[in-house]
């Protein structure tokens, strides 16, 4: 069994050392690639980077679907026959992801594919998944202004973290003048673009928000921070936004705490920070700034604690961490699986045509819907960072809230829809009428 | 607050359990505010917080201190509130009376950020009197950030007693500033405030200046915009001191992390990309330290450090010498098969790390001593800024000593300028190549130590060094240690003063395009060898 080996050999990379791993290495991608197309499987595509700087996320995300694989196996797999998961390396390298997509499908055939981080590995992607006909879940929240037939968004559309942050901000802590910061690249600009727009349709002044983009794995932040700092001291009540990605934030966390700047007086909240990033970082001067999420290990609900308890004995971590797209493949995870049963096939125009409409429960007590903009109605959460790393949610939407696909707060996008089910369309403008193309 | 109730407060830790004991045991309006502790609501807290602040109860101070702390437990289902002390003991918040052990149940009683400035405020208010002067500083310290109009009159009653010049200082800010948003302060004390706020001179000053809205008598509102101007031209011109302040910080780091390039690239003329891996493994081993001593010695922590730079100079160093021994060696004027050799050894070094220590970041703790900030004058330098930048330099200062002054630093030197004529005259070269290069590697271990202070231990760290480190390398000079001193501090200094004009990018991206022309103009850096020296 494949999944067994790849777990072993993972084991066995931590228990010896180099020559062992790479030895183990070499293995493991001699299997992969020797994989035979057996019928009595359904396999399934993991395309997350095990290499390069994303892996630090990715990983966990490979170990998640593995896990679920696993379970569903336990359960006697899917219409009768087992799963069985093909994982490729992509190694944070945006092309090699097309490679590597259009590998599992034509090559090692799967029926499914569960991957991809940034936005560019997805945008990356696309085209090779709408030229092969195949199905796409992409579990991370994202700038939306995308809705594409062969891609399942369970991850948050902005209307899922972002607005519903500011919201929050606005409301309960009375912000009136914003920083907006990201690293410099398609997600943290859209969202800010929508943010801006947002705020302004609020009725906040141009000069109250400041907006600030840095390189990725930026170190230094002394000068963001201090500017920060500067731009709060304007006697109106400030927070940031933040969209830092990846390895810039723990440097930043790390500034602010030094400079003093307590979430009291100026508190941030973050899109991209979760209980995996927290790991790395003291968290106490931390305390109480904040993390838009739609969900939160921390948050107390029976299929949490199971859930919980399950991946920490699959991985032998007691310590072991969950965190927000991690849910999100779940939920899609469970989708496919009730959508496959359905249809009682993997072709994939029936399973496309299944999802809209298909409920699966979420790990925060609700239950999600996939929707025909193929995006999901979610919870959305907002924690404050606690001493031990984990989150303590000081607030939740009443209900869940369903993902657009396209931002209603941008003058482009603010008219289209994107409906598979109905218009057969990706972005369908309501004004004229008109499906213009494609969904991207 | 009444001025008596302060007065007593100061006795309040001696006499507490007398007083709680004396207390009649009936439910008032404390008792009914403590009780809504427990309800789990936001506002109910903050409530709560309002009524028992301003109760004058003795167990005021201990329940909101407690509260602050998150020492203050709360059953839900039975209402009650419980403080537990730092010593474990534990009483119930309504009664003071002790209590033998908290349910399980209990947990502690939840805050958010709004809370959690009520909370600051209450502390404040309530110990403005208190015998201990760093608490009355942080308390004067606490009132001036909330300048809540309640608590003037504690204000002024403490003001009164003070002896204290700094809390005193603090005192008369906070009175000028609870005066200045006050509605229905005269106009002298509003104009006698703003001067007070105005000698401040400080961010927060103008903060408090620029919130104060337009509905002020007018000679408020011109004499608020008459000091809002001088504030602002002194602090530009201290954002220029904190500019340079940043740069150098920057340049420290950059010089950190260049400089056992400049003897592996620099004086050995290994275009070596594993360099960064060689920082990787520095800050990793510091990981494996601390978490030895969290383990075994936790009393040791603080000098975690000092432990790890000895540890990772050794690790680095032994394996940059197995590298030179089974790799590099055999590369020696080959300059092409040297980078693609030491590139994929970098890749094969992070991938080594990635599945032993896990793709994750690993969390490496500040000591005490490199935590936090001070303020000189307006600018705040942070204790690890600072560290660091003299750790750089008395590496550098240790570095220079021993190429010029040990037997050692004499042969590489020899090595390095002429070979053949060196072993000629008995010098073992291919030894002290192998020293050199675990010399090299050894002092980028020990950048790593300094470098978890401030970045991610993750694999990838070093990658996000190795273009910073050839630029620095590259611009000051290769072949001359004074060129990376000067070649780090010009760039760490050119991109601080660039970055708030253009962005960080956008900053990056000139530094990078000036470095270009520069080495146009002059091929071989700042500090150009001359003579004899430079190898044809």
């Amino acid at each position: 069994m494949l999944t067994k080996s790849t777990h072993d050999i993972a084991a066995s990379f931590s228990r010896r050392g180099v020559i062992a791993a790479t030895a183990g290495l070499m293995l493991g991608l001699a299997s992969l690639t020797g994989a035979k197309a057996a019928d009595d499987t359904i396999k399934v595509g993991v395309l997350h980077s095990l290499s390069g700087t994303m892996a630090i996320s990715e990983t966990t995300l490979k170990d998640t679907i593995l896990f679920l694989i696993d379970e569903q196996n336990k359960k006697g797999g899917v219409n009768g026959k087992k799963l069985e998961a093909v994982v490729v390396d992509p190694a944070s390298n945006w092309p090699l992801f097309a490679e590597k997509a259009r590998e599992l499908i034509t090559k090692d055939k799967v029926s499914v594919v569960f991957g991809c981080w940034t936005s560019v590995s997805r945008k990356s992607v696309l085209p090779v998944f709408k030229e092969l006909n195949s199905i796409l879940f992409y579990p991370v929240q994202y700038e939306g202004e995308e809705s594409e037939r062969n891609v399942f968004y369970t991850g948050a559309a902005p209307n899922q973290q972002a607005i519903p942050a500011v919201d929050y901000l606005m409301k309960d802590e009375k912000v009136k003048r914003w920083v907006l910061a990201g690293t410099d690249y398609v997600y943290p600009r859209t969202t800010n673009k929508i943010l801006e727009a947002y705020l302004k349709s609020k009725g906040v002044a141009q000069e109250d928000i400041m907006i600030n983009y840095t390189p990725f794995g930026h170190s230094d932040w002394q000068t963001i921070v201090a500017d920060i700092k500067k731009f709060g001291s304007a006697g109106k009540k400030t927070a940031v936004v933040s969209t830092i990605n990846g390895d810039a934030n723990v440097p930043f966390y790390k500034e602010l705490g030094n400079q003093g700047i307590k979430a009291k007086d100026i508190p941030v909240v973050a899109f991209s920070v979760g209980e995996e990033e927290l790991a790395g970082i003291d968290t106490k001067p931390l305390l109480g700034h904040l993390a838009a999420w739609n969900y939160f290990q921390s948050i107390k609900s029976p299929e949490n604690e199971k859930f919980i308890k399950a991946w920490q004995t699959y991985t032998k971590n007691p310590k072991r961490v969950t965190n927000d797209p991690m849910e999100a493949h779940v939920i899609g995870f469970d989708m496919w699986v009730k959508a496959v049963e359905k249809v009682k096939s993997t072709d994939p125009d029936k399973v496309i045509d299944a999802l809209p409409g298909i409920e699966a429960k979420n790990l925060t007590g609700g239950t999600s819907k996939m929707l025909p903009n193929h995006h999901i109605t979610k919870p959305v959460f907002i924690g404050e960072i606690k001493a031990n790393g984990q989150f303590d949610v000081v607030w939740k939407t009443p209900g869940l809230v369903a993902g657009d696909a396209w931002s209603k707060e941008l003058d482009g996008s603010k008219d289209l829809v994107g409906d598979w089910v109905g218009k057969k369309c990706g972005n369908f403008n309501t004004k004229t009428n008109k499906c213009l193309g494609s969904g991207s | 607050m009444p001025a008596n109730l302060s007065a007593r407060l100061c006795s309040f830790a001696l006499s507490l359990f007398l007083i709680a004991f004396a207390l009649p045991a009936f439910a008032g309006p404390f008792e009914d505010a403590v009780a809504k502790f427990a309800n789990d609501d936001y506002s109910d807290t903050e409530e709560a917080i309002g009524v028992v602040a301003s109760s004058g109860n003795t167990l005021a101070f201990p329940i909101i201190s407690a509260l602050q702390d998150g020492r203050l437990m709360a059953d839900l289902d039975s209402k009650k509130v419980y403080v537990t002390g730092a010593d474990g003991k534990s009483i119930d918040a309504a009664t003071g009376q002790p209590v033998a052990r908290v349910p399980d149940s209990a947990s502690a009683v939840r805050l958010n950020n709004r809370l959690r400035r009520s909370v600051d405020a209450a502390v404040g208010s309530l110990t403005l009197m208190s015998p201990d002067l760093g608490m009355r500083l942080q308390a004067a310290q606490s009132v001036f950030k909330s300048h809540e109009e309640a608590a003037l009159e504690a204000v002024e009653g403490a003001l009164a007693k003070e002896t204290n010049r700094a809390v005193k200082a603090t005192l008369g800010d906070a009175r000028a500033a609870i005066l200045l948003y006050k509605s229905d302060a005269t106009e002298v004390q509003k104009l006698e405030a703003v001067a007070t706020i105005k000698a401040r001179g400080d961010q927060e000053a103008l903060a408090l200046l620029t919130g104060i809205g337009s509905d002020q008598p007018a000679s408020v509102t011109k004499a608020a915009a008459s000091a809002i101007g001088s504030i602002q031209s002194s602090l530009a011109v201290w954002s220029m001191v904190q500019n340079a302040w940043y740069g150098l910080s920057l340049g420290s780091v950059l010089l950190l992390a260049a400089i056992g390039l400049a003897i592996t690239f620099g004086v050995m003329g290994v275009i070596n990309m594993a360099h960064g891996e060689m920082v990787m493994i520095g800050a990793y081993t510091t990981f494996v330290v601390q978490e030895v001593i969290r383990t075994r010695y936790p009393v040791l922590f603080d000098y975690s450090l000092l432990i790890a730079v000895p540890l990772a100079f050794l690790v680095a160093g032994a394996l940059g010498v197995v590298i030179e021994r089974s790799i590099i060696r055999f590369l020696y004027g080959r300059p092409l098969e040297t980078l693609l050799a030491t590139w994929g050894l970098s890749l094969v070094l992070q991938q080594a790390v990635r599945t032993m220590f896990g793709p994750t970041n690993r969390e490496v703790g500040n000591p005490s001593w490199m935590s936090g900030a001070f303020e000189l004058g307006q600018i705040t330098i942070t204790y690890n800024r600072l560290w660091i930048l003299c750790f750089t330099l008395a590496v550098f200062a240790i570095l220079l000593a021993m190429l010029r002054y040990t037997a050692l630093g004499l042969e590489m030197r020899a090595v390095t300028q002429n070979r053949r004529m060196a072993a000629s005259m008995g010098i073992a070269t291919s030894r002290v190549d192998a020293l050199t290069f675990g010399l090299g590697s050894g002092i980028a271990g020990i950048a790593g130590v300094a470098l978890s202070q401030i970045d991610n231990v993750s694999p990838n760290l070093g990658q996000s060094y190795i273009i910073d480190s050839f630029m620095v390398v590259v611009f000051g000079g290769v072949g001359n240690l004074w060129g990376t001193l000067v070649g780090a501090f010009t760039l760490g200094i050119a991109n601080k003063f660039l970055e708030p004009v253009a962005g960080a990018v956008l900053g990056k991206i000139a530094i990078l395009v000036l470095i270009i022309l520069f080495i146009q103009k002059r091929p071989r850096g700042l500090f150009a060898l001359k003579g004899r020296a430079v190898e044809a």
